[in-house]
């Protein structure tokens, strides 16, 4: 079969098995866009922003677990899309991104709308390619697809200069099966030897935590860790971006560390003898101050990304391999081991985890007669009866949608953990409900993140997908204000707007439903309505408390066994005082 | 501890600076860098001298070997091995101090290899410590300028860093 450049980037996604281009035509990628209009099997997103084209891909991506495909043009398209391809770097999501570039004699003339896309994402892409003829097309997406969805997964982008995919120039077309590359072979199985070590060390802890990431989403390995739990009886606890891979519900899950993580997990992490992490990276957010981080603890680290061990934190059974994989090799060996975990010493360390959890670190004041933002999430929970898919933004309502909505499936959190990119929610819902039209999708946001990608509403009425934004408006940059309140005296400089939009008058505009939410009694009477709405986007603005702070909290600079909490333990809640 | 890392690498446009964009970007520094292509075509071979802790050095090898274009690479300062700098400098030359650039040239087991009235350009090979202590036997008001190629090195024995 002989195809143009233009013909064989959209047949290769075909035969890639791609069902949604998300995309914004621009000069140096018109021959493509003439080729998307030719033929039916690839849909193609039009978004109003190509940030939003990539977090659309992203959210794609972290619900189906199958890599997400951006198309975008040169120069100004490109830049554009530069946020959202880091933001997928940092929370490892298999995208393939492609960006035109200026025809091949001109680059480096600084031809008009031309940048260096290729030097520009050097840095946050798992790798990039500049496309120089036009019969290496073929094979170079293959491998794009292929570095993109294995090993560590991330971003790749391919940029094709506009003379690549000139319709006149027609080549022979094979989309490869397979491709290898000398320069890459992503580790698979474990080192056994290392992984019987981790067992031993396992069934003999006395203070046992497993302390699992979004390795073990990206890895499809949730039913294996928690087979791993159930069988060793061990408390676990999630990062931000683990959240679902351990159902929250279950009695052994002990809430998310870090930052804002619960209080029992981090003060049992803190004292715990043997830590597992699983797909997890020791993030800066997770562990506080290096030097205080489990001072007690040997530590198991499973990992697929050879450099993601000992990078900030040294460990004692380092294991190379993809999560699912060792973790089965792992079930194995314990339940063929003599050793059993001693029941005694479990108990005690249960107890004393029972006791941290009594303090109950994410009490609020529910009697508040201004909407308290954790009511929201909790209400959410139950109306969606807990099995919606979340994308969120960044910021407080981030956390408070991370503490109050118990997630029991793995991608069904969708938000951006690593990099924090505002704005990132919107898109991400439309590209969840794409590939999911029946389920219901919410995007808990703020009042500042959801303008930062608000043009999206457009799409979400072109494409009909009708997902629910939670606005939780405290007319303030919440964890901005947070900070400058515990650490600037109070000093709001710039974390609020003098002017915000008539959210509901907005909703209207771009043809949706927007409703306003003031009073806690009418919270959950509105979540049923939007839920009930179908096949409409609807905007719920609600109206909350501009002071709430997100607990408990570990501050810059201090150790897990640290934590600011609402209130000291021992003392009266809100409540209790009312 | 100063490392001397040899990585064999795609030959592609890119490559370079994908290796050097690691280095800045994590803040790791560069001593000195010396790439070519191999007999083999489509591979080139990096020399990189850096220092840093243990655990720096871990990093490095191990961030390097991430980077998609990266086949193989060793830390020559593991094991014994071989080091290699080339260097050539230029020196005013006058009737009175002829002699001793020669002689001195000479001791170092260097060469002369481009002969002007006032000036000599000496060839130099060796260790980095040998060069450096060239330059300073020399009068370094007589030195025009110096140019080194940064150390390149191999391992001993049969083992050797190939695919």
């Amino acid at each position: 079969m002989e195809l143009n450049g233009a013909q064989i980037v959209i047949q290769s996604l075909k035969d890639e098995g791609v069902e949604y281009i998300f995309g914004y035509p621009g000069g140096a990628v018109l021959h493509l866009y003439d080729a998307i209009f030719q033929q039916d099997d690839v849909k193609h997103i039009l978004v109003r922003h190509e940030q939003a084209a990539t977090h659309a891909a992203d959210g794609y991506a972290r619900a189906t677990g199958k890599p997400g495909v951006v198309l975008v043009t040169s120069g100004p398209g490109a830049t554009n899309a530069v946020t959202g391809i880091a933001t997928a770097y940092l929370d490892s999501i298999p995208l393939v991104v492609i960006s035109g570039q200026v025809s091949s004699p001109v680059i480096g003339s600084d031809a008009f709308q031309e940048v260096d896309m290729v030097g520009i994402t050097r840095p946050c892409v798992k790798h990039n390619f500049l496309v120089k003829d036009v019969n290496k097309l073929a094979e170079t997406i293959k491998k794009a697809f292929y570095v993109a969805t294995t090993g560590r997964p991330g971003p790749v982008v391919i940029d094709i200069p506009k003379d690549i995919t000139d319709p006149k120039i027609k080549v022979p077309y094979k989309y490869p099966k397979k491709v290898t590359m000398r320069s890459y072979n992503p580790a698979v199985a474990g080192h056994k030897g290392q992984i019987k070590k981790a067992v031993d060390l396992l069934l003999d802890a006395e203070k046992p935590m497993i302390y699992s990431g979004g390795g073990v989403v990206l890895g499809e390995a949730s039913k294996e860790l928690t087979k791993l739990a159930h069988l060793l009886g061990y408390p676990v606890t999630n990062t931000l971006m683990g959240l679902g891979a351990f159902p929250a519900t279950d009695k052994q899950f002990v809430g998310m560390l870090g930052m804002h993580g619960t209080y029992e997990a981090n003060m049992a992490m803190h004292e715990s003898d043997v830590i597992i992490a699983i797909g997890a990276r020791f993030d800066d957010r997770v562990t506080g101050k290096l030097d205080q981080f489990c001072p007690y603890a040997k530590i198991i680290h499973i990992d697929i990304d050879p450099a993601s061990i000992s990078k900030t934190v040294k460990v004692d059974v380092p294991i190379v391999g993809d999560v699912k994989p060792v973790l089965e090799q792992m079930l194995e060996m314990i339940k063929e081991s003599d050793k059993k975990p001693d029941k005694k010493k479990l108990e005690s360390w249960w107890n004393q985890i029972e006791k941290w959890r009594a303090v109950k670190c994410l009490e609020y004041d529910r009697n508040s007669a201004i909407i308290k933002p954790q009511y929201v999430i909790e209400q959410l929970y139950e109306v969606t009866k807990g099995d919606a898919y979340i994308t969120s933004d960044v910021g407080q309502h981030q956390m408070y949608a991370a503490q109050y909505y118990h997630f029991d499936k793995p991608r069904r959190w969708i938000n951006s953990g690593g990099l924090g990119t505002m704005g990132f929610g919107l898109p991400a819902a439309i590209g969840v409900k794409l590939a999911f039209p029946e389920a219901d999708v919410a995007c808990v946001t703020g009042e500042a993140s959801i303008q930062m990608c608000i043009q999206e509403l457009s799409t979400a009425l072109q494409y009909n997908t009708p997902v629910k934004i939670v606005n939780l408006n405290n007319r303030y940059m919440g964890m901005v204000r947070q900070w400058q309140e515990f650490t600037y005296e109070s000093r709001y400089s710039h974390s609020y707007m003098d002017t915000i939009p008539d959210f509901v008058k907005l909703a209207d505009a771009y043809g949706h439903v927007g409703m306003r939410i003031d009073k806690p009694e009418e919270v959950r009477p509105a979540l049923e309505q939007a839920f009930a709405m179908k096949d409409r986007t609807v905007f719920l603005d609600i109206i909350t408390d501009r002071t709430e702070n997100v607990y408990p909290m570990i501050e810059a600079g201090k150790g897990h066994h640290d934590m600011k909490l609402r209130v000291a333990p021992g003392t009266p809640t809100d409540r209790e005082l009312a | 501890m100063r490392h001397i890392i040899s990585i064999l690498m795609e030959n592609e446009a890119g490559a370079l600076s994908r290796v050097a964009g690691l280095f800045s970007a994590r803040g790791y520094n560069i001593e000195s860098l010396t790439v070519a292509p191999t007999e083999e075509p489509s591979l080139s071979r990096m020399t990189l001298v850096t220092r840093g802790s243990d655990d720096i050095i871990e990093q490095i090898t191990k961030q390097l070997n991430k980077l998609i274009d990266v086949v193989k690479l060793i830390d020559l300062a593991e094991s014994s091995h071989i080091e290699r700098e080339l260097m050539m400098v230029k020196v005013k030359t006058t009737d009175q101090t002829r002699g001793e650039i020669i002689n001195l040239t000479d001791i170092f087991r260097g060469r002369i290899i481009d002969v002007t009235p006032t000036s000599y350009v000496v060839e130099m090979t060796g260790t980095s410590d040998k060069l450096d202590a060239f330059i300073a036997a020399i009068d370094s008001g007589n030195i025009i300028e110096v140019v080194r190629s940064g150390p390149t090195g191999i391992s001993r024995g049969e083992k050797g860093l190939h695919l």
